[in-house]
């Protein structure tokens, strides 16, 4: 099997505290994968640990066989993109120059047409190029959140990392954002890992889930075989019905167990 | 329009698809853009015009009337003195007394205007300058403590400078060291600078208290004096610092663009948000340290100039650091001459002035300013 992005015995502990615990795993090309897991279970510190965000204690990171760790930061920008879970711009500045940015790691000072280019694009097809001179600031959520996305894909990285990008949505800018990520990663045989929160948007779009619990990897695999009753409560320490959808398994949590403690 | 697009947008020729959608139609929104990327480097040639312009003003106001044409014919003479003819007298008022006063307002502004621009960036601070952060405080306490210490005798200017870049440098790691432990909230910040203010003016009065006649001479010819402290004898050390300065923080705008998006993002897109942060303040502690030796204390500027050119041109760094110093340099000659001339011969010192005529302009575009603040 062919990978493209792997994680080595990744352990991070903040504080000395620790959050991840000899994380390993392997991603084939052009696959969407999420991270699901309670709060605290090292989601986004995983995540954030494979961009070099933060430095892991120990462990690699190999995009393609390349280790990540031992690359400047420039050159980890042409591997990997980001979007943070939330952004905040203290001083205005319109979209399209927010976009721009995520161009750094491939021009020089004075920038070039062909940049701009792709820039519209991206607006263009994640439909938000009527908001291009808008300010950031002024923008919907379901708009905000668009930026940061069309930042990372202008980025042009094989590897996109997507930091709960659909929290604070309502349903159909969900969908929309869930769609748009799903349909790059199909066209630009692009690999998306991103963590969330959502079982079921989890289930409905990713090709592999890894499910988290305690800064480790306790079930990893397709839909059907990770989101499953047992495991939801043993992870989230609650029961659920798990209901098999257009082929996904959907879940509906019913009740808190609490095994003895009050 | 040409000559624009060359220079700041020159593509790589190829990508015919692109290339062909570029040659046709453009959208209303590219259209916009376009006309978005003109009015931003339209404003940055217009208000350096205004400078050269005002300049030329400024120099016509005093007790010896000069006109508007005798005043660049005096500055050009000195390059091509067979084109520019002027009187001897009119020349040596122009270079020896008011063209320099105008040359040290234009450099404090400039420098004072991209130091808050970059600080304002790096620590994401819409209240970060060099005097909220206590900076300019310390490079005076550095002033103060050469005097003191007497050592000005053997090292010259340079030693001074030296020393207060010392203690404007201390100030920035100490905000840098806080920014990084308590996070860099406004309020955090702020706070810090005024603790650091009042902490190194204090012991700067102190340090007064103890001064002999001579070491409170040297205290005030350094530091705490005004625009009529500069000369063309220490224009040179200030010149070459600025020269260094200027084109590497330029050579940081990306950077720096990228940096007002959070740590984490300007991470992911290949900036070492940490490095640039105090790449950033050990540049901008020597350029404030340079200026508060030769000029004083001004404490407006470098908090307003970047805000009004940001409300105009919006935050790309290659043009918001370039038009904070022009803006800077405007506000702080304007001001100066309405100073010198308001109720001469009575001097106002240029500190004072700049704060006074700054502030309700200041208050003016807070009101009508197109572009959202942070504070609306």
């Amino acid at each position: 099997m062919m990978i493209k992005l792997q994680a080595k015995d990744i352990t991070f502990s903040y504080n000395s505290h620790p959050i991840l615990d000899n994380v390993n795993f392997e991603i084939a090309p052009a696959r969407l994968v999420t991270i699901v897991g309670p709060n605290g279970s090292g989601k986004s510190t995983l995540i954030k640990c494979i961009d070099r965000i933060v430095s892991p204690q120990k462990g690699s990171i190999l995009i393609d066989r390349k280790d990540v760790t031992r690359m400047s930061r420039r050159d980890v920008a042409r591997y990997l993109s980001y979007v943070p879970q939330s952004s905040v711009r203290v001083f205005p500045t319109n979209v399209f120059d927010t976009i721009l940015m995520g161009r750094r790691p491939h021009i020089g000072w004075l920038g070039s047409d062909d940049d701009e280019v792709k820039v519209w694009d991206v607006l263009r097809l994640l439909n938000i190029e009527r908001l291009a001179m808008s300010n950031f600031n002024e923008l919907s959520g379901g708009q905000q959140q668009k930026v940061p996305n069309a930042r990372a894909l202008v980025q042009e990285a094989e590897v996109m990392l997507l930091d709960e990008p659909t929290n604070n949505l309502d349903h159909w800018h969900q969908l929309d954002g869930m769609n748009i990520n799903r349909d790059v990663v199909r066209k630009r045989e692009m690999t998306a890992l991103m963590a969330l929160h959502d079982l079921n948007l989890a289930s409905t779009f990713s090709d592999r889930i890894i499910m988290m619990k305690k800064g480790k990897i306790v079930a990893a695999g397709d839909p059907t075989s990770v989101i499953t009753a047992e495991n939801i409560a043993s992870v989230y320490r609650v029961q659920a019905a798990v209901r098999i959808m257009s082929d996904r398994p959907m879940i509906m949590p019913l009740q808190q167990i609490r095994e003895g403690r009050a | 329009m040409i000559g624009f697009k060359t220079v700041f947008f020159r593509g790589k020729n190829g990508n015919g698809q692109s290339k062909a959608r570029r040659a046709g139609k453009k959208s209303g929104m590219e259209l916009a853009h376009d006309k978005f990327k003109f009015v931003r480097l339209f404003f940055v040639l217009a208000i350096f015009a205004m400078l050269i312009l005002l300049t030329g003003i400024i120099i016509t106001l005093g007790p010896l009337n000069i006109s508007v044409p005798d005043a660049y014919s005096a500055l050009l003479a000195l390059f091509w003195p067979e084109y520019f003819q002027v009187e001897t007298l009119t020349s040596r008022v122009v270079w020896n007394i008011r063209f320099p006063r105008i040359v040290g307002g234009m450099m404090a502004g400039f420098g004072l205007g991209i130091c808050g621009c970059v600080m304002q960036a790096v620590l994401k601070n819409p209240l970060a300058s060099p005097f909220t952060l206590g900076i300019t405080a310390g490079a005076q306490f550095g002033i103060s403590i050469a005097a003191v210490a007497g050592f000005t005798l053997l090292g010259g200017p340079y030693f001074i400078v030296g020393n207060a870049f010392v203690f404007a440098l201390l100030c920035s790691l100490f905000i840098i060291a806080l920014a990084a432990i308590k996070g860099a909230t406004s309020e955090n910040l702020v706070l810090a600078g005024i603790a650091v203010n009042y902490f190194f003016t204090a012991i700067s009065q102190l340090l007064k208290y103890f001064a002999s006649d001579e070491q409170l001479r040297l205290m005030t010819n350094w530091g705490m004096g005004d625009l009529a402290a500069f000369s063309w004898a220490n224009s040179r050390l200030l010149l070459v610092i600025f020269l260094i300065c200027f084109p590497l923080l330029m050579s940081k705008s990306w950077d720096l663009n990228i940096m007002t998006a959070g740590d984490e993002a300007a991470k992911s897109i290949g900036v070492d948000a940490e490095k640039t942060r105090i790449f950033i303040m050990v540049i901008t502690s020597l350029l404030v340290a340079t200026i508060v030796c030769f000029m004083g204390t001004i404490a407006f500027v470098g908090l307003v100039a970047p805000h009004m050119a940001r409300m105009v041109i919006g935050g790309d760094h290659r043009f918001l650091i370039p038009a904070s110093g022009v803006l800077g340099a405007l506000v702080l000659i304007s001001a100066d001459a309405v100073g010198m001339n308001l109720i001469a011969p009575t001097i106002i010192p240029t500190g004072i002035m700049t704060s006074i005529v700054g502030v309700p302009f200041f208050m003016y575009l807070m009101m009508k300013g197109k572009r959202k603040e942070f504070w609306t």
